[in-house]
């Protein structure tokens, strides 16, 4: 049995990942904004099989809170092997043009609460010499691009702060983790058309799941975006803005 | 993509599609009419609403509770968007399955109680709403209305096979049912002849607790094999199937034609075939589960599945049905005949009745399957039988009243707000 803190525990994609670690009978500690859905999701995970399940409500965005919520999470599962950062919003790229504010708040969101959490959780493994942070990040992160980039600015932040964790953490045996989903089916993302290369949240939770289990560095998910973002990483400026990604 | 029924016949116009992901979320302030759309695994157009808006319910899929009783009785709560198969894959390890099942598990909780799904153990079980202890309905009016057999018991029995026109259902509190391991003991037997079949559903009925009869509707003289079934005791271990396949794409003309249907007809009925055999339960009660899409081999024109019941006592319609069948030529693969026992429903639109049924796909070919459906349809008419809404795109409102006794005491239930391109085709049966 696994003792695992899932942030953002809501989202499609970490509530799909959390019924998998139920099954496995995990203990889970699941923090949210929304206390309705919440208690919807932990009563389904006991349902599933979790050896217990515990809920917080909290904003990411409220900084102070993060403090006393991974406490509150350390004493309700005993210990933290495991920790999912999974919450964020994808930002309308136009409405941010438009406005610093809704910018700034985007990267909030997106980049300064998860880099905020990281901190605290990538300290406490460090000291602790055990455990994974596994943190969603996106393939929007590794490169700007004219449709998203506000999203992408702050997932790419998440992604460098995160590849900075590893490197330290890596003298200690703790380890962190960058998802990096594609294009995933999740209410989200309900305004896009989808096509052949939109996966099902189970699908990237499978990943989450054994990523977590190898201890992986990076794991884009699902596998094919690695070489999709290899090409687009490497397609040089001057050819990038002809296109309209 | 258009959401459509599993007959993948054409729909004009689509509906709106608006995601549902909560249980607790109101419905939606649109113009126009609703409907839950779930799995999109009944047939016809129950499932559709053209013009309209269509509640996808499949985000909503969190089991509430689970309860075993000091009797050993066990109710599982749940949200109506849960398939059966997300229930047998966290309930079977466990030794618990459902308490009747209908033949594909990809299915919603919510579609098995609106279509009231039946199996193959209805001589003994029923069907689906036989083990429903409640309900949620959100109705369009705010409310949320917990119905059961003591409460809101009129509306409970007109949400049972209600198509799901008397509101959203939201939740549901359904029986499980204990299993000594995940093996059945199957006994096959082939037979010749509907005497010969009848001979032995008198004798499995009795005897064993799921009964059901392939039968290749194309040879001259019905012949078929008779699978009788129960769960097997505590330590017996069968190999559960391997992972699903996907029919790879639709091809632009059916495959499925005349000579390809009678040589695979003939190959099934002469297989090798064990008289006894344990087997895991998933490819007894699920034999097309193992082949996603399987509908897209009808290729891109559709199929209609044509199901009726009769009485027993007219048991002679089957076997004219049969011959009609044979010969047009048309006919399908997966041909089931069954009989139905006398549990009765609390359903007020139920499809099952004490009788024969008979489930035969038909891929489109326009006039000439036309034509074969009326041929059935007056047979059907005659004996005093009834279609399966669940399985229908095409039933005259006639035979749909024929068939529905309590059509009109169900009529009042219908929830103002709720359509569907079904209800409209065949309300035109009830008195204006």
């Amino acid at each position: 049995m696994q003792k695992i803190l899932i942030i953002g525990a809501t989202s499609a994609i970490a509530e799909a990942t959390a019924r998998r670690w139920a099954a496995r009978g995990d203990a889970l500690f699941l923090v949210a904004r929304d206390a309705t859905r919440l208690d919807a999701s932990a009563a389904d995970l006991r349902v599933r099989g979790a050896a217990s399940v515990a809920c917080q409500v909290m904003d990411a965005t409220d900084l102070d809170a993060h403090a006393a919520m991974l406490d509150a999470a350390l004493a309700g599962l005993g210990g933290l092997d495991v920790a999912l950062i999974a919450h964020g919003t994808l930002p309308e790229q136009k409405a941010c043009e438009a406005s610093v504010e809704e910018t700034l708040a985007a990267i909030a969101v997106n980049g300064t609460s998860v880099v905020a959490l990281a901190t605290l959780i990538g300290n406490l493994l460090e000291q602790q010499k055990s455990g994974v942070l596994a943190v969603i990040g996106s393939v929007a992160g590794d490169r700007g691009r004219q449709s998203n980039y506000v999203y992408g600015t702050a997932k790419g932040m998440v992604d460098i702060f995160m590849q900075g964790l590893r490197h330290r953490l890596a003298k200690s045996g703790a380890q962190a983790l960058t998802i990096k989903p594609g294009f995933v089916d999740t209410p989200m993302t309900s305004n896009f058309p989808k096509g052949a290369l939109w996966a099902q949240p189970d699908d990237i939770a499978r990943g989450i799941v054994q990523a977590v289990d190898a201890r992986r560095d990076v794991a884009y998910l699902p596998g094919f975006w690695r070489l999709i973002m290899l090409v687009i990483r490497h397609i040089p400026e001057k050819i990038f803005k002809k296109t309209s990604l | 993509m258009a959401l459509n029924a599993w007959g993948r016949l054409p729909v004009a116009p689509a509906a709106r599609e608006l995601r549902r992901s909560e249980r607790a979320a109101p419905l939606p302030a649109v113009d126009g009419s609703l409907l839950a759309f779930g799995n999109g695994r009944s047939y016809g157009d129950v499932c559709l609403n053209s013009g309209g808006t269509l509640l996808a319910t499949r985000g909503c899929d969190r089991f509430i509770d689970f309860r075993v009783e000091a009797d050993g009785s066990a109710t599982l709560a749940c949200d109506a968007g849960v398939l059966l198969a997300d229930i047998i894959d966290v309930f079977l390890p466990r030794g618990w399955f459902l308490p009747v099942t209908p033949g594909t598990r990809f299915v919603t909780v919510g579609g098995a109680i609106a279509n009231d799904v039946h199996g193959k153990n209805h001589h003994r079980a029923g069907s689906f709403g036989n083990h429903l202890r409640a309900c949620e309905l959100l109705r369009s009016d705010g409310s949320r209305r917990r119905c059961a057999p003591d409460e809101n018991a009129e509306l409970f029995a007109a949400t049972i096979g209600g198509l799901g026109l008397t509101g959203l259902i939201v939740s549901a509190e359904i029986a499980l049912r204990r299993v000594d391991s995940a093996a059945l003991t199957v006994e096959n037997t082939r037979f010749h002849g509907l005497d010969e079949f009848f001979a032995l559903n008198a004798a499995a009925e009795a005897a064993h607790e799921y009964a059901v009869a392939w039968i290749d509707c194309l040879a001259r003289r019905p012949r078929g094999i008779f699978m009788a079934a129960d769960h097997a005791p505590a330590g017996c271990v069968a190999k559960a199937p391997g992972a699903a396949r996907r029919a790879p794409f639709t091809p632009p003309l059916s495959p499925l034609n005349k000579l390809t249907l009678a040589a695979f007809n003939a190959a099934y009925y002469h297989k090798p075939l064990p008289a006894h055999a344990t087997t895991h339960l998933l490819p007894y009660f699920y034999p097309l589960d193992g082949i996603l899409d399987w509908n897209r081999l009808y290729g891109k024109r559709g199929f209609y599945q044509y199901q009726c019941v009769v009485p027993r006592s007219a048991a002679s319609a089957i076997d004219e049905m049969l011959r009609a069948i044979a010969a047009s030529g048309q006919g399908s693969l997966l041909a089931v005949l069954k009989t139905f026992g006398n549990v009765a429903s609390p359903g007020l639109l139920s499809f099952p009745m004490p009788g024969i049924t008979l489930a035969l796909d038909f891929p489109e070919r326009g006039a000439a399957t036309a034509a074969l459906f009326a041929r059935l349809d007056a047979i059907v008419a005659a004996a005093g039988g009834r279609l399966y809404p669940a399985k229908d795109a095409r039933m005259p409102a006639a035979l749909f009243g024929a068939g529905y006794p309590r059509l009109e005491e169900f009529s009042r239930h219908v929830d103002p707000k709720f359509s569907s391109n079904f209800w409209r085709r065949v309300s035109a049966a009830l008195p204006a």
